[in-house]
């Protein structure tokens, strides 16, 4: 049984799966619910100054699948509804009944070095184990000055993140927003202020629908609606995009990741974990299921960890970190082709039609006068579309063809007219 | 009516009978377990936990093949129900959990919960691998009378627990029902003895087959020398028909019938006759006339004294049976087998209503020829009167955690009244038993 302790910046908790700073860490009565569920840690709801914000009805937007499932979520919630004296109490008293769980207390305060220091001091004096502070809430804190707002400006991040490493022990968290160009500006500006960690991403900017009978974005508010912070299963690869660069880029590499984006199943978690995160962070995979869907990220975890004999998370988290590279450094000789497999195929002509609408009309669609489906080598590049296309797991795989070329990469290609190394 | 009785062997070629008795039902593919996978809504307090006499967390095995951890899922069962893999087989699903499944009020189609339970424990049996561990020995030692499905859960869960056991089996072979009493093609490929292993191989489990209470040692002697005792005696008794005749050469118990099919290993040897009358409703009496008409019956004809609504057997199960060809008919009872130089040659049936309740001859009759007639009119508790062992309705009483009216003696499965008379129940049984037995022999 695979040992899933982790410690984060120095924040212990039984296992690597905190719950994201979100509507299900807004109070004592949910986190404790987490915590029955099994879940390793909380980043409670952001805290702000008093008196605290209003927020409107509705709230959620979202994206199903063809079988309902959701796969893209917004909110247009803002940070906790309720007075700080009440969250900080409630916090107090769940950190003493549950001391082995992380729990970390996301903040947003104006963006003044005295707000952030009288606020330090209350959360500290609840033993809560860490701070996260709330740089990426992309709607209506934003519009205060707050959120993304700061975020998005890496002096602000610097200075604010200075600022909490001056007023207090609790280890610091910068959670990060992805809007913006660069996701490497605001890391290294968290690093520069002394920050402990970086947690990422926090919600995308997003128009979830358009109500065409209301003529109005959804989650509408009485007949008008805002942009909200896109989640779920959706941003994943946005966000395993910016965790990897994070992970991997030399003045940044090292810096402890909270993963957060997407993650739904144990699947999830070890990619983030793979790409460098020593925790990661759910919610959009809770709200929609409910807080049991832990015990298959502990238990599936787990036993992928004994089938790949990893004993700790240390040994496979960032594992996958150095196989992220430039694209100017891919083996420019490597060459696969696409193969059918015709036990499994089903005659469904898709791997054709895209092939030959859209990409390189290396797949027939007879022999012998009957419907069949099979690949010309010489005119497949190997670019998996048909693979994706077809409906069919396993039915068409991409197979590694010697070229007898050895590795060559972009920098030193005869067509780069900025070739490190001349052509001969 | 003919007049030489027609049973014969080999009707069939070794080809198409290795057809007829391989799985009939086929395990989903792992392609088709991610689809079915994936219909589960993984609802909460979900009511086909509630279903499933065994509790098992139905919305988390499922939820974990569909992320590909199949050992956790297979955990979850087995951990719930350690003869999961035989239920996965046997249930009657369509009355149980999948007739709880919520997609049925949604779309009228439930999620297929025991094929996908299939998925889940054929992988662990394929991988071999031992989710279970003892517990550190407590130097209790508990028997265990009967090796069907209720002892061997009692046994496997006391194992577990610590204690050690000794299971006591009147037959040659352990499984009980499992192994002698469902249609072969349920349960092709040996797949009962294979789960027995499993559950074997926990360790701390002594067998002992051919051992008959009563002849070859007494209940008084097992709870002296032991510190608990498990009663999972089964139905070891049939109803008779009670018609002239029925002891003819030619009438047999569909029971008798079922065993002996399912422990011939080259069924081209098997006779079975042309036309074969079965009798009863339960799915002893589908199993028995299926697997005649597989073995290459001509006509076979089930007849049940009341109407389809009540009849045991699941509308699904009479459903398979009637797609196999087998005649159904209702409200008929039997009243004279009829002879052919001294064999069975037809059974005489009378015509039944309801009166008053009550099902009643109409006094109008018919006449069915047949070489071969099965009793399947149901079984029945036969085990020899204990001192002190209070009965009800026929069978053991027990209370809620399945204890008798005797100290050191629990029992379920079959041989307990107010069964189910399923695997699954059976299983149940055991596992409570055998937590009972634990919390008093550690208080």
């Amino acid at each position: 049984m695979a040992d899933l302790r982790t410690n984060f910046a120095g924040i212990k908790s039984p296992n690597p799966f905190w719950l994201a700073s979100a509507p299900p860490t807004d109070k004592a009565y949910n986190v404790i619910r987490a915590f029955q569920a099994g879940w390793g840690g909380v980043v409670w709801k952001t805290l702000g100054e008093d008196p605290p914000v209003v927020n409107v009805t509705s709230r959620y937007g979202a994206w199903h699948d063809g079988n309902r499932r959701v796969m893209g979520f917004n909110n247009i919630e803002l940070i906790t509804d309720r007075p700080l004296a009440i969250n900080l109490r409630e916090i107090k008293e769940v950190k003493r009944d549950w001391p082995d769980r992380a729990l970390v207390v996301s903040l947003m305060v104006p963006c003044s070095e005295d707000s952030w220091k009288n606020i330090l001091p209350l959360v500290e004096e609840t033993g809560a184990d860490g701070i996260e502070l709330n740089f990426g809430c992309p709607h209506g804190m934003s519009e205060r000055g707050m959120g993304a707002a700061v975020g998005q400006v890496p002096e602000y991040v610097e200075m604010v993140t200075r600022w909490c490493k001056q007023y207090t022990r609790m280890p610091v968290i910068v959670k990060l927003t992805p809007n913006i160009s660069n996701i490497l500006g605001p890391a290294r500006a968290a690093k520069a202020g002394g920050a402990d960690a970086v947690s990422l991403i926090n919600t995308i900017n997003s128009i979830m629908s358009v109500n065409l009978d209301k003529m109005a974005p959804e989650p509408v508010v009485d007949g008008k609606g805002t942009h909200g912070g896109y989640c779920g299963p959706a941003v994943k690869p946005i966000a395993l995009n910016m965790v990897a660069e994070i992970a991997r880029t030399l003045d940044t590499r090292g810096m402890p990741i909270s993963g957060i984006g997407g993650i739904t199943t144990w699947r999830d978690a070890a990619e983030f974990m793979a790409l460098g995160s020593g925790s990661v962070q759910v919610c959009t995979a809770a709200m929609v299921y409910g807080f049991k869907i832990v015990e298959d990220m502990i238990d599936g975890l787990s036993n992928w960890m004994d089938s790949q004999g990893y004993a700790t998370l240390d040994d496979f988290v960032g594992k996958a970190v150095p196989n992220v590279t430039d694209w100017q450094y891919l083996n420019i000789n490597h060459d696969l082709k696409a193969r059918i497999n015709q036990d499994l195929c089903i005659s469904c002509g898709r791997c054709h039609i895209v092939c030959e609408d859209t990409s390189h009309q290396a797949i027939t669609k007879e022999k012998d006068g009957k419907r069949y489906f099979d690949v010309v080598d010489a005119d497949c590049v190997g670019c998996n579309l048909c693979m994706i296309a077809c409906p069919v797991p396993e039915c068409i795989t991409m197979e590694a063809v010697d070229t007898d070329r050895p590795y060559a990469n972009w920098t030193t290609h005869p067509n780069n007219p900025m070739a490190k190394v001349a052509a001969e | 009516m003919k007049d030489l009785v027609d049973i014969t062997a080999g009707r069939l070629s070794p080809g198409v009978l290795a057809e007829n008795f391989g799985d009939a039902h086929p395990p989903l593919t792992p392609a088709q377990a991610l689809v079915e996978a994936d219909r589960c809504l993984f609802c909460y307090d979900a009511p086909c936990i509630t279903a499933c006499p065994t509790g098992i967390d139905i919305p988390s095995f499922i939820r974990k093949i569909g992320t590909g951890n199949l050992k956790g899922s297979a955990t979850d069962i087995l951990s719930a129900n350690i003869m999961g893999g035989m239920c996965a087989r046997v249930c009657p699903t369509e009355i149980l959990c999948e007739q709880a499944c919520v997609r049925n009020t949604y779309e009228d189609k439930a999620v297929q919960i025991g094929a996908l339970q299939r998925r889940a424990t054929d992988w662990l049996f394929d991988q071999g691998v031992q989710i279970f561990t003892r517990a550190p020995l407590t130097g209790k030692r508990v028997a265990v009378v009967g090796g069907g499905p209720a002892g061997l859960s009692a046994a496997h869960k006391l194992a577990t627990l610590g204690h050690d056991v000794t299971v006591y089996e009147g037959r040659a072979k352990l499984g009980g029902l499992n192994e002698y009493g469902i249609a072969a093609y349920k349960t092709p490929h040996d797949f009962a003895q294979q789960e027995i292993d499993y559950i074997l191989a926990i360790g701390g489990i002594t067998v002992v087959t051919d051992w008959m209470l009563g002849r070859d040692g007494s209940l008084d002697d097992l709870a002296k020398g032991f510190d608990a005792v498990f009663l999972g005696l089964g139905l070891t008794g049939v109803n008779a028909l009670n018609a002239p005749g029925e002891e003819l050469p030619g009438v047999e118990n569909a029971v008798d019938f079922i065993a002996k099919l399912r422990q011939t290993a080259d069924l081209t040897g098997l006779p079975i006759g042309r036309r074969v009358v079965v009798i009863g409703g339960g799915n002893t009496a589908i199993d028995a006339a299926t697997q005649a008409k597989r073995l290459g019956a001509e006509d076979v004809t089930l007849v049940y004294r009341r109407g389809v609504e009540t009849m045991t057997a699941t509308p699904v199960e009479q459903d398979w049976a009637q797609t196999n060809g087998v005649k159904i008919k209702h409200w008929a009872k039997p009243v004279k087998v009829e002879a052919v130089n001294g064999a069975a040659s037809g059974i005489t049936f009378e015509y039944t209503t309801l009166k008053g309740g009550a099902v009643t001859g109409t006094g109008e009759t018919f006449t069915l020829a047949a070489d071969q007639i099965f009793k399947a009119i149901g079984q029945t508790y036969a085990a020899p009167e204990f001192s002190g062992l209070a009965l009800e309705k026929g069978r053991i009483q027990v209370d809620a955690e399945r204890r008798t009216s005797l100290p050191k003696v629990w029992a379920g499965g079959d041989c307990v009244a107010g069964g189910q008379d399923l695997t699954v129940a059976s299983v149940e049984d055991g596992k409570q038993a055998a937590l009972s037995i634990h919390a008093t022999l550690t208080a």
